[in-house]
């Protein structure tokens, strides 16, 4: 689903630049539950944006579901955004004037789907993630993992292979983080390749392949122990 | 295109975000409202001054004999001229091409009776003609026209002031007025926008008043309308070289300035062409200066709106919309409320020139308001303005990362 090759990326700090991914080599199977840790500054965000599509790598290469990414003009790559990966953010990334059902459908709008269709099948997610009572409340009337969940609930709305999850619990309480954990879990039983960064080590091992990231290399690849039931 | 999903995204955002969208349409809307009131002032101005000229046709140039004050070719000082029919021929077959229309006259000042009513009025022997020289108007009946003068019918058009004198609140068409002890019909009553003094005349055939007034061939003035495709430059050149070919015909000096006489209302349009000129100069510069001050309030309440969306433009990327398709909404949203805002600006304007306008009539203010052209022109820059300012803004934001747009906050 995802691979990636020797994968280098530098930011321009005025003069200089800041190596941030020194030679990434990465290979995410469809249908695998990945957790990417390590603290802050390791490019863990970094790595994301690139799989994710927000941003650009500078050398190595990337298949996106067997397609190399390269060289992608926006317009591309919002296809292909829209068509492959659905995203989970720390903050939500809501929109504030929309309601819930809104800001679930506003995928399948850039996908063209006529509103009728699109209210229906974003109910559909809402409902899915346990938030059809709230579909019409703005996001400012729901709580933390509340928005979390709709944001779930966009990220799947499109069908994506890949769900990319930034901190998806950096803002919740443990308990809400614990429902949200588990949805993810949900989610990725029913097959769906799931991709969370995180820098907190419960959330990881609920995953069930941890990568660790350092200073821009990878030191650590391996399979946690299956999940304990809850 | 119309996409009603697309109308559908815009109204929302127009319509939850109130502050923002009350901001752009108020900068809108006054920069038109300003534009309508200054432009309308303007014309206001422009058409007192259309006023105080227009009262007879601007085009008229009048020639007159008088008597000579320079020996000329054997002819003593102070000899009278007279304009005889043959002049009228002569001025028609000499400058036809440049003569719109052309009417000798006779004056005289004659008592006239209705009944018990009796006053003095200016009569005048005319050809039909003559009613495009004094801008008249019939109001009821008709004016001269060429049966009456190959008839010498012994026919009137009466001013509305005259109507008045004599007939107090009655109307005069049809009826029969003694003009030097001779009964005439009145055919017409014209108003004439010179004023009172202008419908106190008396117009009557050329051909009856020769005939009943001397039974000779004379005649007093020439009222000419010169060709109005003419430049001015060109009519005043016009009106010297009738001048100079009518002195000659008559042995009059070309030095003499009295002997045959002459007004070109030319001379007299050239300066008020000259001010109007730099009145509407003067007018197009508010109006060029309010616009750009709406356009530079647009785009700056673009750039800030653009700005305080990045963050909600980097969503809609994240979940896939194209940079065309932020461009657009963007675009589309500004190009709604310029348009609407415009309009608003725009009747609010005319309302108020509609409802000030009588009272700024002693301002030197006459009949303020805008052309429909002038308007929609302006809607049509202001939104086209928006659609710029917003495009550029836009485009930049389309253009960053989503993932400096998702950290903005």
């Amino acid at each position: 689903m995802i691979r990636i090759e020797k994968l280098h990326k530098s930011y321009p700090i005025g003069k200089d630049s800041l190596h941030v991914l020194k030679g990434i080599d990465l290979h995410i199977k469809e249908g695998e539950f990945v957790s990417i840790m390590g603290s802050s500054g390791s490019g863990k965000s970094t790595l994301l944006n690139i799989v994710g599509l927000l941003d650009e790598h500078d050398e190595g290469d990337y298949f996106l579901n067997g397609q190399l990414i390269k060289n992608l003009n926006e317009k591309k790559a919002a296809i292909l955004r829209n068509k492959f990966l659905g995203f989970v953010f720390q903050s939500f990334n809501l929109i504030s004037y929309k309601t819930a059902l809104e800001n679930v459908a506003l995928p399948l709008y850039y996908k063209g789907i006529n509103r009728k269709d699109r209210l229906k099948i974003a109910l559909e997610y809402l409902d899915k993630v346990g938030l059809k009572a709230w579909a019409n409340h703005l996001p400012n009337e729901l709580s933390g993992g509340q928005k979390q969940r709709v944001a779930i609930a966009r990220a799947l709305v499109t069908k994506p292979k890949v769900v990319l999850a930034d901190e998806p619990t950096g803002a919740l309480d443990s308990t809400t983080t614990d429902s949200v954990m588990d949805l993810l879990k949900d989610i990725n039983d029913e097959g769906m390749t799931v991709f969370v960064i995180t820098h907190e080590e419960e959330v990881a091992e609920q995953t069930k392949r941890i990568v660790r990231l350092k200073d821009g290399i990878i030191i650590s690849d391996e399979l946690t122990k299956p999940a304990k039931a809850v | 295109m119309f996409d009603l999903d697309r109308w559908r995204e815009i109204f929302q955002s127009i319509s939850k975000n109130k502050l923002r969208s009350a901001l752009s349409g108020f900068t809108v809307a006054f920069a038109i409202l300003l534009f309508t009131l200054l432009f309308g002032i303007g014309n206001g101005l422009q058409n007192t001054f259309k006023n105080e000229f227009a009262k007879d046709a601007m085009n008229s140039i009048y020639i007159w004999s008088n008597y000579t004050t320079k020996a000329y070719k054997g002819n003593q000082i102070g000899r009278r001229i007279q304009f005889k029919n043959d002049d009228f021929t002569f001025l028609k077959e000499n400058f036809g091409d440049k003569i719109q229309t052309i009417s000798p006259r006779i004056q005289r000042s004659e008592d006239v009776v209705y009944k018990d009513e009796k006053d003095r009025y200016t009569v005048r022997g005319v050809y039909p003609e003559y009613y495009v020289l004094e801008s008249a108007k019939v109001t009821e009946g008709r004016f001269l026209n060429y049966r009456d003068i190959n008839e010498k019918a012994k026919v009137v058009v009466i001013g509305r002031m005259v109507e008045k004198d004599l007939f107090g609140q009655l109307s005069a068409f049809g009826k029969q007025i003694k003009m030097g002890g001779i009964i005439y019909k009145v055919i017409g009553v014209f108003s004439d926008p010179g004023g009172d003094s202008d419908e106190r005349f008396i117009y009557t055939p050329f051909s009856t008043m020769q005939r009943l007034y001397g039974n000779n061939d004379y005649l007093d003035e020439f009222g000419i309308t010169y060709n109005p495709n003419l430049s001015i430059d060109a009519a005043i050149a016009f009106g010297v070289k009738m001048q100079r070919a009518l002195k000659k015909k008559h042995n009059v000096s070309p030095n003499d300035q009295r002997g045959i006489g002459l007004n070109n209302y030319a001379s007299g349009n050239k300066e008020v062409s000259g001010m109007m000129f730099g009145l509407s100069i003067l007018i197009l510069i508010i109006g060029f200066g309010t616009l750009i001050a709406g356009i530079v309030g647009i785009s700056n309440i673009m750039v800030y709106i653009v700005k305080e969306r990045t963050k909600e433009l980097g969503i809609r990327k994240a979940v896939g919309a194209t940079p065309k398709a932020i461009v657009a909404m963007i675009m589309q949203e500004a190009m709604f409320i310029t348009a609407i805002s415009g309009y608003v600006g725009l009747l609010i304007g005319v309302g108020i020139l509609e409802i000030a306008g009588p009272s700024l009539e002693k301002f030197f203010i006459l009949n303020p308001g805008v052309s429909q052209p002038v308007v929609i022109g302006a809607t049509i820059i202001l939104i086209l303005a928006g659609m710029i300012a917003g495009y550029l803004p836009a485009k930049k934001a389309a253009r960053i990362k989503p993932v400096v747009a998702l950290n903005a906050d």
